[in-house]
């Protein structure tokens, strides 16, 4: 009888190693194996024109966080990177918390509509998340430039007489990023509010809540999974962005994203570029890590 | 014939593991209407998979007409199921989910086609052979269903609570259009249910399960007459439990005391305890008369007394302690009602009280 | 007292930002292919109505062969990835826990996880290394990358759609003498289709719109539309970028809206 069984498991086991080896040759080939390679390399020194010389060195992780000075060789932070860091998490925050003030009411919103209703409002929220990122960027760059949209209306009202400057600032990628990536905030938040019973918030009504108190007594602490979803979801591409920061941001507003771009590129610091892309990606782990322990903490006390 | 020996299911392992079966062995005839019954989680759907080839039992042996159930899979097994949720292939027709088994065992077009009809007319569905599976009521679902299963003409239907979806009154339509359909074919049936009623109603023999293990096994009215022990006495139907001193015994019948002290006879099993113990005994409610405290086995005073239409439940306080139910079936001309604070005697015939195992 | 009796629903505000959140979500979008249309050569002010830049955009070569090369990737990165998707799914979907299972996840939802930077830059190094070794300069190192970042999205609504699927039915399936095989053939597959094909065309949306990975990965003249774009950009800004994105973004949105109403299709 063991025998019979143990023949059956032995099948489903290769028959499932079978199943999945395309998707698993597919992945390790084009995106674990490569980042093995980045670690290797973000041990190595740089060549003159690129790429990397096989010699072992601490070097770009060391510079990552500080620099010998040129002249002096004394050894000091490196401003620079450590301001491009700053900005990265620092705008990462911003547009988390502003994707939230706009998305909370919205998925509410759309929570409270007829069920039938509901789906074509999401629809209306995913179709500008599935659109091409470059071209939702694109369209705000279009908005704000000095010659945009939003400007030559101002002077044509005669309300302003030369534009403002608004693109290649902090406030331009905190923009595009809050229009790129708000659909992440509001997707976890209406899957959670969706499932919110409103009983509770006629029982709170019932029990003498004013609208404020039933806001932040009960609805925000049964939703709380969602925000906290949604806040990582948004939090984490927003650290990595590319495109967003270097088609609103113009080479002087840099994000992580960009830093990394430009080992590889004009710098010709292999090494720097692939300690600086371990550390974005150490953040982004943590962060990660962090939603899933809030999301399983919150998984045991509603057992 | 299918003969289950030794059968045991263990679920997962060490502590974490879970006794679904232990150690049940049945021998179901052929041309049986042969019901598994007990609560959920008793077993009987672990053993009815078993059967069916979706669950390795983890030791005992399966036949079937002396073959060897166990090392073919599914598909090869000539027994076919009706599934608790129905299972109808919901992107094919009526007529393609019963012709779905003969399909797959190769057989010809124009047989398909025959046997699809013969199905459609036998479930009384003709008219609905090309419609969706989900455009047919719940009780159309069913018949499909059992079309579908018996198509290929298996040795053994399995039914796993099949009647359970349907709403009152269709399913006792369906108890009667099970029993014909299980006559007309003359397939063996191993029905699953919970319910006692359809156990009575349809079965040929009973199998009551509780924990995994076979409780007691018989024909209907013996299942219900003579449950054997307390958890048969308590599942199927009402019943009075009334402890008792055993006297003797001698063969099925025995002698025993009361506590109101009165003696009488009472049916026991034959092997079962030993004279001189404290044993309990069983009585069905209509099998117990009311009458006043003269020469009555248990005297009392009436409590609730409950009209329910067809008869009237009395609730008597006994003198000795506990209580008895007495159940009377109404008559139009009756005279006199009973009321709560009267004394009154509760009676049943000698043999009519059943001493339990336990 | 307001007569409309009280709404528990209602949040002061609340209908207001919603509002104001899907005018901004559109109003850009609206803007930048109303200016599609512009007769003038600005991108702000409105100078009549014109097919103008459609056409040039069509007439450029670059713009073309961009196309072209978009469509190709698009297409094979898509069949490949829900290929192998479909059938990670079948293994990973309804089974025991097994060894290997969170690695098996792990790497399925990786380029989920990792930011898209550095997969890039990881792809840029080790293909670097094989474009040395074997002097092949093509589209496939492209089409792979595109595939393996496609088959989570792929994954996801075939995974779904046969963790919705009732057990029963294959079973059944079993119970009426079908093989395993003919079990998928004849059960499985007729109802993961929806699943499937809207797998697919998320790969392809998602593939169609890269624009970092292929901007790394890419060798010199192989520029998608996406990559072709964000080079323009550096240059005076013309409609004629407005209409390739008009373009792109009716082809996203007439898939993205199949998908949506594929994956409600439930029997």
């Amino acid at each position: 009888m063991t025998t019979l069984a143990e023949t059956r498991a032995r099948a489903t086991r290769k028959a499932r190693a079978l199943l999945l080896a395309p998707a698993m040759a597919i992945l390790v080939f084009a995106a674990s194996g490569p980042l093995i390679i980045v670690v290797i390399y973000s041990f190595l020194t740089p060549g003159d024109y690129g790429g990397v010389e096989w010699e072992f060195s601490l070097k770009a992780w060391f510079n990552v966080v500080a620099e010998r000075d040129f002249f002096t060789d004394e050894l000091r932070f490196a401003d620079a990177h450590l301001s491009v860091f700053w900005r990265s998490i620092k705008l990462s925050i911003l547009t988390a918390i502003l994707a939230f003030i706009f998305g909370f009411p919205t998925a509410y919103f759309i929570a409270t509509r007829p069920k039938k209703q509901r789906d074509i409002w999401m629809l209306l929220i995913m179709i500008p998340f599935w659109t091409n990122l470059l071209i939702r960027t694109f369209a705000i760059m279009e908005l704000i430039r000095n010659q945009g949209t939003v400007n030559t209306a101002l002077i044509g009202m005669g309300l302003i007489d030369e534009p403002i400057q608004m693109l290649f600032t902090e406030f331009s990628l905190l923009l595009g990023m809050t229009y790129v990536y708000l659909p992440l905030m509001i997707l976890p938040i209406y899957a959670s509010m969706e499932r919110l019973d409103f009983s509770l918030v006629e029982a709170g009504y019932d029990l003498y809540a004013s609208r404020l108190k039933v806001l932040t007594k009960i609805i925000f602490p049964l939703v709380k999974p969602g925000v906290v979803a949604g806040s990582i979801l948004v939090f984490v591409p927003c650290l990595g962005a590319y495109v967003t920061p270097r088609v609103l941001g113009g080479g002087k507003q840099l994000m992580l994203g960009n830093l990394i771009e430009l080992q590889f590129g004009q710098l010709r610091n292999w090494p720097l570029g692939a300690a600086l892309s371990l550390s974005l990606l150490a953040i982004v782990m943590v962060a990660l890590l962090f939603y899933v322990r809030a999301v399983s903490r919150e998984g045991e006390s509603n057992v | 014939m299918i003969e289950i020996e030794g059968v045991r299911k263990v679920f997962g392992e060490g502590r974490d593991s879970f006794t679904a079966l232990g150690d049940v062995s049945i021998t179901i005839d052929s041309n049986e209407f042969f019901t598994l019954l007990g609560p959920s989680g008793c077993g009987k759907t672990t053993l009815l998979r078993v059967i069916a080839g979706f669950t390795d039992p983890t030791e005992g042996r399966v036949t079937l007409e002396g073959r060897d159930l166990l090392t073919l899979p599914p598909y090869t097994r000539p027994v076919n199921t009706v599934f608790q949720s129905y299972a109808l292939f919901p992107h094919m027709t009526v007529a393609e989910n019963i012709g779905f088994g003969l399909k797959m065992l190769g057989k010809p077009r124009r047989e398909i086609t025959t046997t699809v009809e013969e199905m459609l007319e036998l479930v009384r569905m003709t008219e609905m052979a090309d419609r969706k599976t989900s455009q047919i009521s719940g009780g159309q679902q069913q018949r499909v269903a059992l079309a579908r299963a018996l198509a290929p003409r298996p040795k053994v239907l399995l039914l796993d609570e099949p009647l359970s979806a349907l709403d009152f009154k269709l399913r006792k339509d369906m108890r009667l259009e099970l029993k014909r359909l299980q006559a007309e074919t003359g397939i063996t049936f191993v029905f699953v249910t919970h319910d006692q009623d359809e156990a009575l109603t349809m079965s040929d023999r009973i199998a009551v399960m509780n924990h995994g293990e076979i409780r007691q096994i018989g024909g209907p009215r013996d299942i219900y007459d003579h449950p054997a022990e307390r958890f048969v006495a308590d599942f199927i139907g009402d019943t009075n439990l009334l402890p008792a001193e055993l006297l003797s015994t001698e063969g099925e019948s025995a002698r025993i005391r009361l506590p109101s002290g009165v003696e009488t006879q009472a049916r026991a099993a034959t092997g079962g305890q030993k004279a001189g113990g404290d044993v309990t005994i069983a009585v069905r409610p209509e099998h117990a008369r009311l009458n006043g405290t003269e020469g009555a086995l248990l005297p009392g005073t009436l409590g609730n007394v409950v009209y329910f239409g067809t008869d009237t439940h009395y609730h008597v306080d006994l003198d000795s302690g506990g209580s008895f139910v007495v159940r009377q079936q109404n008559q139009p001309d009756q005279q006199h009602h009973r009321q709560t604070g009267e004394r009154v005697g509760v009676s049943f015939a000698p043999g009519i009280g059943q001493v339990l195992k336990d | 007292m307001s007569s409309r009796g009280f709404d528990v629903r209602r949040q002061t505000g609340f209908t207001t930002l919603a509002l104001l959140c899907f005018v901004v979500l559109y109003l850009p979008i609206i803007l930048l292919v109303v200016y599609s249309f512009n007769a003038g050569s600005s991108i702000a002010i409105w100078e009549g109505f014109s097919w103008r830049w459609y056409v040039s955009a069509w007439e450029n070569e670059r713009v073309q062969a961009a196309t072209v090369r978009s469509v190709v990737i698009a297409t094979a990165a898509s069949l490949i990835s829900t290929f192998a998707a479909v059938l990670a799914a079948l293994a990973t979907t309804r089974t025991k826990p097994w060894r290997g299972q969170t690695a098996a996840f792990a790497l399925i939802n990786q380029p989920l996880m990792v930011p898209e930077i550095v997969t890039a830059v990881s792809l840029l190094i080790f293909f670097a290394i094989i474009k040395v070794q074997t002097g092949y300069t093509g589209l496939g190192y492209l089409i792979i990358a595109h595939s393996a970042f496609c088959i989570p999205f792929a994954y996801m609504p075939v995974r779904a759609r046969l963790q919705g699927m009732d057990l029963s039915l294959e079973q059944a399936g079993a119970d009426l003498y079908a093989t395993p095989l003919q079990v998928f053939r004849h059960i499985t597959l007729p109802q993961l289709w929806p699943g499937i094909l809207a797998g697919a065309m998320l790969a392809f949306v998602i593939s169609l719109d890269d624009v970092v990975i292929t901007e790394f990965v890419k060798s010199a003249g192989q520029d998608t539309l996406p990559t072709y774009m964000l080079g323009q950009l550096r240059r005076v800004i013309t409609p004629e970028i407005n209409a390739i994105s008009t373009a792109l973004l009716a082809i996203s949105v007439i898939l993205v809206t199949a998908f949506f109403f594929l994956s409600r299709t439930r029997e």
